[in-house]
């Protein structure tokens, strides 16, 4: 398929916003996608990424806010006239038609001729490899061929842009997997530009070019896949990253970008990724991964260790998840690759490049590295 | 030897008779059956059978008349103009009543699918016909547009007409009071039809570039029809019973002699119990036509999963 005549420069959102009597689902979300971008909104249940999607679509009308396509307001143009694409979490298939028919609908909405509809539609079903499918009812398909045709019928029009609602959450774990893989083997053929929301981080850093995270209608942090992994801007975005362990401990003495953060049974060296004063109360983040279990007799290399009694040991292939508590009674998330067994007492350590000091407010400040930017 | 007697056995199995039984769903729970069962054969399948026997047994005056032993009774039905003509009276009163309650519910099913202020009120007010019983909406019809009813006066009084208009005791009266009664019904159940539709797929549809009207006629109508054959159909059997309607605010004796009237007629006037037995069982016999038309039409619908909550 040719990829996409009516494309873009740049899609703004301008302090788009939308409340639903008094509570506010979105609020001031800003952002400048590029042609052929495929950007995730990740987040929670509940925390605007749908009703992000729905305003964009044209479902649900703005109460705050623009939104332009190269300087040209679409916000006031009626959902079948923006010649945007979707694909919904339910898949959202005429149960009345077949999948050709459903994948030539919006082709025949377009009025295009005949011949034209029935090379489009051909080219659809190849893409998603459903040729054989093709005469069946939705009904008559499972759940990741049921979605494979909702795509093909959002992606024939070749839309100035694709939105995608949760897709794959109602899939099993391996249809996901590979329904992952062929969404963005789609997008790198097709090269369409891409708003996918999801609540899952994996599926959001593995497929986006550029994650925006939300948490109750605000934007957390906006940045590429490795920007969120590595540096979090706040604990809210550290806790759907990974970092399974959040503890709130106090700052004991700052030296540099470094802290020394203690309580719980706990007291380590970790970086500061907020600035923070001695005696604050602070979250700190550390990926169960992060987070090394010393082997009897074994040296922490001049790191503090952090003694603990494991409870409950998951075996996860190449390695074991474990639930463990400190002196002080705080669970830690730890991996370990041998059989722990439970009951027993473990050390720990952690790199202190790799234990993440933020506030517990959750209130915009910019992060250290910003103001050290700005300083200089 | 021994593998063909496990074959045997495995044939037959090792559960009890009870247990395959109970597989092939007979067991005790059916005796909850029982008291349905009574009620039908007593209060339905005797009566309906006795009163078919009955259109066997024409009076000797009917025999007499119209000939055909037996048949008489429905020699009379089809030769006798005074009671074949209450066929296309009776028609003529019910089909557009079915359809009009059909095709206007489907606008406001539509519009109070969404949520807006006062919509409850609304569907109270919509609804609340079907708690006035037949008498009562005649005689309010009676009260309300009579000719010397409310409506009457005050357009008189106001110079808009100089002769009152006769809305009651004639063909208007019966189909005013068929679709005070009968409209209820069908948005109920066209509402009900249209809430078993997932919204998504008019989202869809949306952002596939459909305006409202390419909406309604390519996804929604499509998986709509199959629930307005069966609120027509409905509709359509309340209508064709009609009886004390087309009594109190029709024109008995002419254009709104319906089946009901001549069957009560036969019985009660003319105290023919078999004659008024085959106008109910021809009654029965002209709704199932219709019907089968309906469902005829409706077997080439999509019937299967509207996607919503149903």
């Amino acid at each position: 398929m040719a990829s996409s005549t009516n494309t873009f420069e740049t899609l703004e959102l301008k302090n788009v916003g939308r409340s639903f009597g008094g509570h506010n689902a979105l609020v001031d979300l800003n952002l400048t996608v590029r042609a052929g971008e495929f950007i995730a909104l990740l987040g929670p249940s509940g925390c605007g990424k749908s009703t992000a999607l729905n305003c964009l679509a044209g479902l649900l009308p703005l109460t705050h806010g623009e939104i332009l396509i190269d300087g040209k307001r679409v916000d006031i143009l009626p959902s079948e006239k923006r010649d945007f694409g979707m694909v919904f979490q339910n898949y959202a298939l005429f149960p009345h038609l077949s999948v050709e028919k459903n994948i030539a609908f919006g082709l025949q909405m377009r009025n295009l001729p005949k011949a034209e509809i029935t090379r489009r539609v051909a080219d659809g079903l190849a893409l998603v490899k459903l040729q054989e499918q093709a005469k069946k009812l939705p009904g008559q398909l499972s759940g990741g061929q049921q979605q494979r045709v909702a795509i093909a019928r959002a992606v024939v029009l070749e839309p100035r842009l694709v939105l995608m609602d949760e897709p794959l959450s109602n899939l099993d774990a391996k249809l996901r997997l590979e329904m992952r893989t062929e969404i963005r083997r789609l997008h790198q053929s097709l090269g369409l530009t891409t708003i996918y929301v999801t609540h899952d981080q994996e599926e959001a850093l593995s497929l986006a070019d550029r994650l925006v995270v939300l948490r109750e209608g605000q934007v957390q942090q906006i940045g590429t896949p490795e920007e969120l992994h590595n540096n979090p801007s706040n604990w809210h975005v550290a806790d759907f990253m990974g970092y399974r362990n959040i503890v709130d401990l106090t700052v004991a003495s700052v030296s540099g970008s470094l802290a020394r953060v203690s309580g719980h049974g706990i007291s380590i060296m970790a970086t500061l990724a907020q600035t923070a004063a001695v005696g604050e109360t602070v979250r700190v983040a550390i990926r169960p991964s992060d987070l090394v279990v010393l082997a009897p007799g074994e040296s922490p290399q001049g790191r503090e260790t952090i003694e603990a009694t494991v409870n409950v040991v998951e075996y996860q292939g190449r390695e074991f998840a474990v639930e463990t508590t400190t002196t002080a009674g705080q669970n830690l998330f730890v991996h370990a690759y041998t059989a722990l067994l439970p009951g027993s007492t473990v050390q720990l350590s952690v790199d202190p490049a790799r234990a993440l000091i933020y506030r517990s407010s959750l209130e915009k400040t910019g992060t250290r590295r910003e103001l050290a930017g700005a300083r200089s | 030897m021994t593998s063909a007697t496990t074959t045997a056995n495995r044939t037959a199995g090792s559960a009890s008779l009870k247990h395959r039984l109970a597989e092939r769903g007979i067991d005790t729970k059916l005796l909850l059956l029982v008291p349905a069962i009574v009620f039908a054969l007593l209060l339905f399948v005797y009566p309906f059978a006795y009163g078919i026997g009955l259109t066997f047994q024409p009076l000797a005056a009917t025999q007499e008349q119209w000939g055909g032993g037996f048949f008489a009774n429905y020699v009379a039905f089809f030769r006798d103009a005074f009671i074949f003509d209450s066929v296309w009276l009776t028609l003529r009163l019910a089909l557009p009543a079915a359809l009009f309650n059909v095709l206007v519910s489907i606008p406001i099913a539509f519009k109070l699918r969404n949520k807006f202020r006062g919509k409850r009120m609304l569907q109270t007010l919509l609804v609340l016909p079907i708690t006035l019983g037949t008498v009562l909406t005649a005689q309010g019809l009676l009260i309300f547009a009579g000719r010397q009813g409310w409506l009457n006066r005050f357009l008189m009084e106001n110079g808009i007409i100089d002769q009152p208009l006769q809305l009651v005791n004639n063909y208007i009266g019966v189909m005013l009071s068929l679709i005070i009664s009968g409209f209820p019904f069908a948005y109920l159940l066209i509402s009900s039809y249209l809430s078993g539709i997932d919204p998504s797929l008019e989202a869809a549809a949306k952002t596939l570039g459909a305006n409202w009207k390419q909406r309604f006629r390519r996804v929604t109508l499509p998986l709509l029809a199959p629930g307005l054959a069966t609120t027509f159909i409905l509709t359509f059997v309340l209508a064709f019973s009609v009886f004390p309607s087309a009594r109190l605010v029709g024109d008995a004796s002419g254009d709104t002699r319906v089946l009901a009237l001549m069957a009560y007629r036969a019985f009660s006037e003319q105290l023919d119990y078999s004659m008024a037995s085959t106008i109910a069982i021809m009654m029965g016999v002209v709704e199932l036509i219709v019907i089968a038309f309906v469902f005829l039409g409706r077997s080439f619908l999509y019937k299967g999963s509207t996607g919503g909550k149903g």
